[in-house]
């Protein structure tokens, strides 16, 4: 419990996000996005021409800030850089892993539902399952 | 060496006893209290284990439908509707706040989204198509309000797990370690009590007995020494001193260097 940082109460934070073109497209509809006085954004919209570099360093960046509460990364992106996903263990920022247009939502590669499943009984979780 | 390890290093006093004793109950009780808080924390895990997974089935569905949504407001109102949306990018109005919620001593924190503010998005879509833009709206804010459920349930998945580890290591190390060590204590006190003990009633009885021997020798003494002054008395009243009596012939025997033959 000493190594633990005090979970702090915010008032107002932001929904960070990592994802392709159409999924940003759609939260931002429902009014997630922000863009500060800097011009940095919330959000990284991952296409074919975005590095794996470029993806890393906004996962960091959004882990690492303190405006926000939850950062959602498509499944397929949080693949790429899966080593980052699965090492990274804070409770705040929560990051959960949302299934994208284009690649189909698979639970198993889920860093926090692996842990669930390990954790829970298997056979109550299969049973929910398919 | 395990025996010398597993019990504190104290100077075995009836004084320490007590302290060590009070420790005892003190351990005793911590750990009863720390079970409680163990079990209460593994039922509060348990729930929100099922919440989770439930809640990760219907995120699921839920982006399903939205992203549906999201290709019917492209259709209708055309592909160039994510520039407009990108564009209109300012400031968020759907934000998140937390509060804490707290669970047999350990804080949890709970995310809840509000709205703040007009949204931007508000005209998007006013040529046309704008009935499916407000729909796929309301589509990803109800996907939101599932995303932040299942962030605040991870959040609590993740703190709980932590807070549960440390109590059973807590629990796991009064009931191995400090119990048995004071337990240690306590009897290797009372053995070196009762030790003591033992020795100090052999040394009482050790130093009656010199006592008595040497009672006995002067009283003996005293006897002796009354004896040899009644003999003198009753020598000294028949005329001659006891002493004298047989001084003649001691006398005698000795050389005399007046007398020449």
């Amino acid at each position: 419990m000493a190594g633990r940082a005090p979970v702090r109460t915010m008032n107002s934070a932001f929904i960070a996000m990592i994802a392709d073109e159409d999924t940003i497209t759609g939260f931002l509809l429902a009014g997630v996005g922000n863009v500060d006085l800097r011009r940095k954004t919330n959000y990284l919209i991952v296409d074919s021409k975005t590095t794996v570099k470029q993806i890393e360093e906004a996962f960091k960046d959004f882990t690492t800030r303190e405006d926000v509460a939850v950062v959602l990364i498509s499944q397929y992106i949080a693949n790429m850089i899966r080593f980052l996903v699965d090492s990274y263990n804070k409770p705040i920022p929560a990051i959960l892993e949302i299934p994208s247009k284009d690649y189909p939502y698979d639970p198993a590669h889920d860093s926090v539902l692996s842990r669930v499943r390990y954790l829970f009984s298997a056979e109550s979780v299969a049973s929910d399952r398919r | 060496m395990s025996g010398q390890s597993q019990r504190l290093n104290v100077v075995p006093t009836v004084t320490m006893l007590g302290v060590v004793k009070a420790r005892l109950v003190g351990a005793t009780r911590g750990h009863a209290l720390l079970k409680k808080k163990s079990d209460a924390l593994t039922v509060q895990f348990r729930q929100i284990l099922k919440k989770i997974v439930s809640a990760k089935e219907s995120m699921g569905e839920i982006l399903k439908s939205s992203y549906f949504s999201l290709t019917e407001a492209k259709y209708v109102a055309g592909d160039n509707i994510k520039h407009v949306v990108l564009e209109n990018v300012q400031n968020a109005s759907l934000k998140v706040r937390s509060h804490q919620e707290n669970i047999a001593g350990v804080k949890l924190p709970k995310f809840e989204y509000f709205t703040d503010g007009e949204t931007k998005n508000d005209l998007t879509g006013l040529a046309r198509g704008g009935q499916q833009v407000q729909a796929c709206r309301t589509a990803y804010v109800k996907a939101i309000e599932v995303l932040v459920e299942l962030a605040s349930l991870q959040t609590s998945f993740l703190t709980l797990d932590e807070a549960i580890k440390t109590t059973n290591r807590r629990v796991n190390a009064l009931e191995n370690v400090v119990k048995p060590r004071l337990e240690n204590t306590i009897s290797y006190i009372k053995g070196e009590l009762d030790e003591l003990e033992r020795e100090d009633f052999f040394r009482l009885k050790k130093i009656q007995g010199y006592k008595k021997k040497e009672i006995d020798r002067q009283v003996a003494a005293a006897k002796a020494f009354a004896e040899e002054k009644v003999a003198a008395d009753i020598a000294l009243k028949k005329g001659f001193p006891l002493n004298s009596a047989h001084d003649l012939l001691t006398q005698a025997s000795k050389k005399d260097e007046d007398i020449i033959f």
